[in-house]
């Protein structure tokens, strides 16, 4: 018996959301009064692989093969499965983006096991097999019991603590023997942006709304979130607008996110927005309507115009990085 | 070409949430029920891949596992313009249980592109599209935000950490899509509506399948403490609660 955790590398440096699912794994394998098992994919140098043991990894698995050219949903998962078979994994944990939610389906039908995505509690129960996780866009929880005798949780991002527990890992590099021809996505084309904090991955976000005004008025909101080293955001209709690209669209058709700290300038907060925010662990609303719902859902609020708010709070942030 | 869309209906997204039976199920009265969001972009995209005459599709059907009561969104979803439906006549029990069904269709009707939403807006499990691929043994693509078919092959956009790829797969596949696929979803017309009362919705009987999970009960989320306000005027003061107070900056 163990727990399996699949974790995610970023050219060579695991995400830190790799060690918040090992973390969690960690607190799942206490409870089952077993070990965890940690999966890596690609080619991570040795040093960044024994980081995982500093959150209770006790073995590690790197999976480094010349035939996987491309993240492929089919290849991943039946090479995910042959080492959870091997491993004896009772429980696998995944995170519940994009990556995530591409393996975790296909790997419960190769291992007939029950899926519970966005989860964001240790298990509530070991028997029935309960969890604590997402519904209704966090408008609800559920607690959901899965059956089969192997469980695959998704993680909610940024909603279980690191928690370190150091020990030595044992490395264990393979080289899997796989069918190629699972192997059916081809990349045409990649574009990155590089040096950029990743949306999803930062612990701060600041996010601009209608009350904005213009595109033309965005500069002081990027200078902010460039002192504070955050990411930018923006809500539905900015983006719908085309004022901002979609992909920094926050809320429940965009992205999901969870970080320390959303900064909600000239957001009202519509139930939509929040859906895809209400996880942050603090929300500050800026905003000149002092009914907006946003400020229900906010710990910290200025009423008042963001495009006159926005350059004072630049300067006191100057001030206090001084 | 033939595109099958796998619609979920779910209330609408303002929905105030209440539970019934002592937390155990939802409060449906007075819930307006609609398309899932993205299921909707996906018929939406669907339908505009069988505008374009060059590609041929030669149909779009929409799929849906659910009693009686889901009719008008069925409707709903042949008014916006798909040429037929298929109902298996089931409760939802868990996704596991949707997608089987799904599947054991698909492997009866044969679809060349199968598209899903990313998620649905209820129980927010992301996982119905990848089950059923891997029940037929196709390749899957997700966080799809484009989905273009050049000389008969398909050519999507999917998200990634910090990007997007091109990326193609080879026919059969299931697309599970995100918002970007379409620009906005498609809006029945009068027309279309009359439409839709004689367009086919055909019922298939379900497979014996057993749910893998099941939802006991239901909690709201912790509520947050009252919005402590700073004067507008007074930045310098919410940064002093934001790092000693908060400690998150």
């Amino acid at each position: 018996m163990s727990v399996l955790v699949y974790t995610e590398n970023w050219d060579g440096k695991f995400k830190k959301l790799s060690f918040e699912l090992v973390s969690y794994a960690s607190g799942v394998a206490k409870m089952l009064n077993t070990g965890v098992t940690a999966v890596s994919v690609g080619k991570v140098d040795n040093n960044e692989l024994e980081s995982l043991g500093k959150y209770g990894a006790g073995k590690i698995i790197s999976v480094v093969s010349d035939s996987l050219t491309a993240f492929d949903s089919q290849a991943y998962s039946s090479i995910l499965s042959e080492i959870a078979i091997k491993e004896n994994a009772t429980v696998i944990v995944i995170s519940n983006n994009n990556e995530g939610k591409a393996i975790a389906p296909r790997l419960s039908v190769r291992l007939k096991a029950g899926v519970a995505s966005g989860v964001s509690r240790l298990p509530l129960n070991l028997n029935p097999f309960t969890l604590y996780k997402r519904t209704f866009s966090g408008n609800a929880f559920a607690h959901l019991v899965i059956k089969s005798d192997i469980k695959i949780l998704t993680l909610a991002q940024n909603s279980f603590d690191l928690i370190e527990a150091p020990g030595t890992p044992v490395i264990e590099t393979v080289n899997p023997a796989f069918d190629g021809s699972l192997m059916k996505t081809v990349v045409k084309d990649t574009q990155k942006q590089t040096g950029k904090i990743l949306l999803t991955d930062a612990d701060i976000v600041v996010s601009g709304g209608r009350g904005m005004k213009s595109p033309d008025n965005w500069p002081p909101l990027v200078e902010l979130a460039s002192l504070l080293g955050a990411a930018t955001a923006c809500s539905r209709p900015v983006s719908d607008e085309g004022w901002r690209p979609h992909e920094e669209h926050t809320g429940q058709t965009g992205k999901i996110i969870a970080p320390n700290l959303y900064i909600a300038v000239g957001i009202s907060g519509a139930t939509q927005h929040l859906a895809g925010i209400s996880s942050s662990k603090y929300i500050v609303a800026i905003n000149n309507d002092k009914d907006a719902p946003i400020f229900e859902a906010a710990q910290y609020g200025i009423v008042g115009d963001a495009l006159k708010v926005l350059p004072k709070l630049v300067e006191a942030v100057k001030e206090i990085r001084k | 070409m033939k595109i099958l869309v796998c619609i979920s209906n779910v209330p609408d997204t303002t929905t105030k949430i209440k539970f019934a039976e002592g937390n155990t199920s939802i409060d449906t009265t007075g819930i307006q029920w609609v398309i899932n969001p993205w299921d909707e972009l996906s018929l939406t995209r669907a339908l505009e891949l069988k505008d374009d005459a060059v590609i041929g599709v030669k149909s779009v059907t929409v799929i849906h596992v659910g009693e009686t009561s889901a009719e008008p969104t069925i409707r709903k979803a042949l008014a916006i313009g798909a040429d037929d439906a298929i109902r298996v006549n089931a409760s939802s029990s868990d996704a596991w249980f949707v997608a089987a069904q799904i599947a054991e269709v698909i492997k009866k009707e044969q679809f060349d592109i199968i598209m899903c939403g990313i998620e649905s807006s209820d129980y927010n499990g992301s996982i119905v599209g990848g089950m059923i691929a891997e029940f037929l043994g196709v390749p899957s693509v997700s966080a799809v935000s484009g989905i273009k078919v050049e000389n008969g092959q398909p050519v999507l956009t999917r998200e990634i950490d910090g990007g997007k790829e091109i990326v193609t797969v080879p026919l059969p596949f299931v697309a599970i899509v995100q918002k970007g696929i379409a620009k906005e979803p498609r809006i029945a017309a009068m027309r279309g509506i009359m439409m839709a009362r004689t367009k086919p919705v055909k019922i298939v009987e379900p497979v014996k399948i057993d749910p893998l999970t099941e939802i006991v009960s239901f909690e709201k989320p912790v509520p947050r403490a009252a919005c402590k306000f700073v004067d507008a005027d007074n930045p310098a003061q919410l940064l002093d609660l934001l790092q000693n107070e908060a400690k998150v900056i």
